[in-house]
């Protein structure tokens, strides 16, 4: 526990020493933002209701997608797969520390900067221009615990397809792809709710709708009593799920491994 | 021109030694943009206006959008990657070669696979004539073959003046983000369902809107909802000579004031 706690810290110092980057992200998530929000709110002009969303939550979700797209990190990790390709990973192997708790614990450690830093700003700057939905103090809570399961869900997809590496010298395609899905059936470019019905039930079935959708409807208060303990159990299988099929590839994996000399 | 031939066909033919891997790629940037197009059929299976366009005017807009904003990733794409060279230092290798310096780093990578998303621009671009069924004059012909160049000079300039600032913040390239990735977003849905402050901000001191809401406003023969003047339909190549004016002085400014990271 001490130790994932040090490999966490180091995952909130990598991304703390850059704060124009920080400063250009919250930037250009806030022009995403306001084009989003004014091209969804034009299609509640003719209506007032999608998918039990009126045009307040839809706002919300925007502002939220924008705030949380870097703490569930959307747009891809390859910093394994790169380990995997350059040999490194035969002495992360060697470590007694298995790979992907070390990695785990670091995105555990990361993901707080990055909702701090990336998300609150421009959830701020949104809510000054737009009427916001803020949830309840008890449904606060609820959310929080959804976005850390997210973010778990988030890293044993990531972890997953990096491990394509052991297989493959070039993971381009496999990260594209598993980007786009990711991001369209997370809901990151239209809200799920807007989705026609058929689409609507892949979503729902898929884990991607666990790392962005969930949470925020958690934070809407679109669930509550059972519904609620059934979306946080469904995130809390796909953790665990993908975490073991990670696992299982990891393993699997490891025993490719070839050591060149030299 | 004839370097740029030279150095530019060389890559082209080392992409093209792996055939697979290529086409993949291809096919990858498509699904991307494909899934991309996917969400503005979402939004209009829920809606059957925004403003006042329908699904197959927003599509013109798309394609228009899209398909420019693919040809200047092929050509000035690289800069995403230029802060680099200013943080490590090798920009100075650039300053002691007899060319100029934004074409050596527009030059230096040229990826072919970036064209799978004009493809599928083009697609959503036949998507949008079809359903259209505009009468095909001269004029909407010319307007056509005239925006597209002109929309790439218009993206590439916001592209070199953005990257601009690396010369200041090393680790802030993620501002031009907003103004390239986030320009064709913004460039892809009729402007007028914006507010005015964003529009006055990214449609004309950005200069957004000639990339493809003035110019679809006259292939379409539609009335401006905003009620500007239809001149402006007609002004999408001088504003990108403009633009061309100020990605220079921008970029020779930034030069000027570059400071060597150092050994």
């Amino acid at each position: 526990m001490r130790l994932d706690w040090e490999i966490a810290k180091r995952g909130w110092r990598r991304y703390a020493v850059y704060p124009w980057a920080t400063a250009a992200g919250i930037f250009t998530n806030t022009i995403f933002g306001f084009i989003q929000a004014y091209v969804l709110l034009a299609v509640f002009e003719h209506r007032t209701n999608v998918g039990g969303y009126d045009a307040r939550d839809t706002v919300t979700y925007v502002w939220l997608a924008q705030a949380l797209l870097m703490t569930v990190y959307s747009f891809g990790w390859q910093e394994f797969a790169l380990r995997i390709r350059d040999g490194s990973i035969a002495t992360d192997l060697s470590r007694p520390l298995d790979p992907q708790r070390y990695w785990l614990a670091f995105d555990l450690g990361r993901a707080p900067f990055h909702l701090i830093f990336r998300g609150v700003l421009p959830f701020i700057l949104g809510g000054l221009v737009f009427t916001l939905h803020y949830p309840s103090a008890p449904a606060l809570a609820e959310f929080v615990v959804s976005l850390a399961l997210a973010v778990v869900v988030s890293f044993g997809f990531r972890f997953l397809y990096n491990t394509a590496a052991f297989w493959l010298t070039d993971i381009r395609g496999v990260v594209t792809l598993a980007i786009t899905l990711s991001v369209f059936f997370s809901g990151l470019t239209v809200p799920v709710p807007f989705f026609p019905s058929a689409l609507r039930t892949v979503a729902r079935v898929l884990p991607f709708a666990s790392i962005l959708q969930t949470p925020i409807d958690v934070w809407l208060g679109k669930h509550h009593g059972a519904a609620l303990v059934l979306y946080l159990g469904l995130q809390l299988f796909w953790a665990l799920a993908l975490l073991g099929l990670g696992r299982l590839a990891l393993r699997a994996g490891a025993r490719r491994v070839v050591v060149q000399g030299g | 021109m004839l370097l740029w031939h030279r150095l530019v066909g060389a890559q082209v033919r080392s992409q093209l030694q792996y055939r697979i891997s290529f086409v993949l790629d291809l096919v990858g940037a498509f699904l991307i943009s494909f899934v991309d197009f996917l969400a503005v059929l979402v939004i209009f299976h829920n809606v059957l206006r925004l403003g006042t366009w329908n699904v197959h005017e927003v599509a013109l807009l798309y394609a228009l959008s899209t398909i420019s904003f693919a040809f200047t990733d092929l050509l000035v794409g690289h800069l995403d990657q230029f802060p680099q060279k200013i943080r490590d230092g090798n920009f100075d290798i650039l300053l002691a070669r007899p060319r100029g310096t934004l074409f050596q780093v527009v030059a230096s990578d040229f990826q072919l696979r970036r064209l799978g998303r004009a493809v599928q621009g083009v697609a959503v671009l036949v998507f949008a004539l079809d359903g259209l069924q505009l009468h095909w004059t001269v004029g909407r012909l010319a307007m056509l073959l005239v925006t597209i160049p002109s929309a790439v000079v218009i993206f590439a300039s916001v592209w070199v003046v953005g990257s601009c600032l690396a010369f200041w913040t090393t680790d802030g390239g993620e501002f031009t983000n907003a103004f390239t990735y986030g320009g064709t977003f913004l460039a892809q849905y009729p402007i007028d369902i914006l507010s005015s402050w964003l529009r006055r901000f990214l449609a004309y001191i950005v200069p957004l809107a000639f990339v493809a809401y003035f110019p679809a406003l006259y292939i379409l023969d539609k009335p401006d909802p905003l009620g500007l003047p239809r001149a402006l339909e007609f002004a999408a190549p001088f504003v990108a000579l403009v633009g061309v004016g100020v990605a220079r002085t921008a970029w020779r400014f930034a030069v000027r004031h570059y400071r060597s990271a150092g050994g």
